[in-house]
């Protein structure tokens, strides 16, 4: 408890002081984004300091991948660390593992790659800002978007069998083939998905009320946030244009045409809740563009002729990482003569940004530090591990 | 349960009567508590939107424990969490009903054998009515648990149960 500056006096003369006060936020909090508590230290309404406890969801991904008996066993558990955008996690994963094993992958592999985890980025940028409207109090963007997600998932579906965890990209190759329809459905549904993105982009993100919410909260610094090692949307909505899929690219994203988008500070400042969000709704229109050429240009192949029967690598590590829809996620695999990893350590680019919550919280009310969560885009599975 | 709940010894026209009238306002407005754990939550999300649209049912979210009628565990329940889904349902009012959505919730899930800290079956700290298995479950098979739990509900009485 630390005294504040200012000293209000009451009629008789006595001097009132205010104290701080710790407000508990969460582990069940619905615009936490799961079971994130934020011990958070409040001068009135002001926010001094936001301390995150983690932990609620702690599954030992690490460790489960030690105690597997292969390497590809460990695929399901990826999928289950960043729920939502599973495939971009089994795609990391993949690359690390083809880098540890030298393994050279078809080109049609490369090419369904980048169309699913292009795909399954749209559909987590859709969550990302369905349920960020809901927490600025809007619920018709969260209803548009999912309406459309559900799509997205058919196609998975259609390909793989699952919905949410796929388990598809395996070491070297893919589970299944692109079932057949595939892509003329994938062309359906983007021509359909551009309106929907067009009305709820005008809908949400130019609304009044939204604008006044998000513009000039929870502003990011160019600095800080390169300091914090942020990624993603995240540090794209500061102004700095580093995207892994242009500056590192793993597979064969330099054969696209798209660009970078980074935050301008049009509604405020550059780095701001505004900002990140807009990065999120621009990305799924490059990555519309990825998915068209990728499907104009598919060339043909045999997906499963590189897969490994039995992996027993030769000693030694290797660090794979892709651009996911919340930043750099990538895979530090350590091999020892088994055939399980000795050691996999994950980067979650969720956990890296959410360190940065109480700097650019500091002084800002608390109904805005809801926003800055929302626009953090956290999800515990990946910060927890 | 309730207030009246299993106070009387025998049925008689008035109790049925009752009976039918409770169970069939508990069973038409079930409202869910607003409470993702895991990957789960995700499902249970894309149940209330758009195209499944649990609100049909008469589910409605809501953020806080006291309002709800039933209690969604949806994920992996870690050891951590135990004893706030604990607290979540102690604070819950009666009569008050839970599906565990998932295997994780179910009996431990994938992270049965080596997740030293993950909870092995969330009916181990609170009652459960409805398993849901799948990982994760569709929308779809969530839905049917709830149709499970609605027709549980209808099958209630304010008699008390004879043992047999």
């Amino acid at each position: 408890m630390t005294e504040t500056t200012e000293t209000i006096k009451t009629s008789t003369g006595r001097v009132l002081r205010t104290e701080e006060m710790v407000v508990n936020m969460g582990p069940q909090h619905p615009s936490t984004h799961g079971v994130l508590r934020l011990e958070v230290v409040l001068d009135g309404e002001i926010v001094v300091d936001v301390i995150p406890h983690m932990g609620y969801l702690h599954r030992c991904f690490e460790k489960h991948c030690e105690h597997m008996t292969s390497y590809q066993q460990v695929v399901p558990y990826v999928d289950r660390m960043d729920y939502v955008a599973s495939m971009t996690n089994e795609m990391a994963y993949a690359v690390a593992a083809e880098k540890l094993l030298k393994i050279e992958v078809p080109e049609r592999v490369h090419y369904i790659r980048i169309i699913m985890s292009e795909l399954q980025r749209i559909a987590s940028h859709l969550i990302a800002i369905g349920t960020f409207g809901i927490d600025m109090g809007a619920f018709t963007p969260f209803l548009y978007y999912f309406r459309d997600r559900e799509r997205i998932l058919e196609l998975f579906e259609m390909t793989c069998g699952a919905r949410l965890l796929y388990n598809y990209i395996w070491i070297g190759g893919l589970s299944h083939d692109l079932p057949p329809g595939f892509i003329e459905k994938t062309r359906e549904f983007i021509t359909d998905f551009k309106k929907t993105l067009k009305e709820v982009n005008d809908l949400l993100n130019y609304n009044e009320i939204f604008i006044k919410r998000t513009a000039n909260v929870g502003v990011l610094p160019k600095d800080l946030a390169i300091n914090y090692a942020c990624s993603g949307p995240m540090l794209r909505g500061s102004g700095v244009s580093w995207d892994l899929r242009r500056d590192d690219p793993y597979t064969l994203y330099d054969r696209f045409e798209w660009d970078v988008i980074v935050g301008k500070g049009e509604m405020g400042t550059v780095g701001d809740v505004w900002d990140r969000n807009m990065v999120r709704q621009r990305e799924m229109w490059e990555s519309l563009r990825i998915i068209e050429q990728a499907l104009a240009s598919l060339p043909e192949g045999d997906v499963q002729k590189a897969i490994p029967k039995r992996i027993r690598p030769v000693p030694g590590d290797a660090y794979g990482r892709v651009e996911g829809p919340r930043g750099e996620l990538g895979f530090y695999i350590v091999a020892e003569d088994s055939v399980t990893p000795y050691r996999i350590k994950a980067r979650a680019p969720a956990f890296v940004n959410l360190s940065v919550i109480n700097e650019i919280s500091k002084g800002a009310m608390l109904a805005d530090l809801v926003a800055i969560i929302g626009s953090i885009d956290i999800v515990l599975g990946e910060v927890d591990r | 349960m309730g207030l009246l709940d299993q106070k009387f010894e025998s049925s008689n026209v008035v109790i049925t009567t009752m009976d039918d009238l409770l169970n069939w306002a508990r069973l038409s407005s079930l409202w869910q508590m607003q409470f993702g754990l895991a990957c789960c939550a995700i499902e249970m999300m894309a149940a209330s939107a758009s195209n499944f649209d649990m609100m049909r049912f008469g589910v409605i979210p809501r953020a806080t424990p006291r309002q709800c009628d039933v209690m969604i565990v949806s994920g992996t329940v870690t050891l951590k969490m135990a004893s706030r889904i604990k607290r979540l349902y102690d604070q819950m009012s009666e009569p008050r009903y839970v599906i565990s959505m998932g295997s994780c919730s179910n009996c431990g899930g994938p992270y049965w054998e080596h997740g030293y800290h993950v909870l092995k079956g969330v009916d181990r700290v609170i009652p459960v009515d409805v398993y849901v298995p799948g990982c994760p479950p569709r929308p779809e098979a969530l839905i049917e648990g709830l149709i499970k739990l609605q027709e549980k509900i209808r099958n209630e009485s304010l008699v008390q149960k004879k043992a047999v």
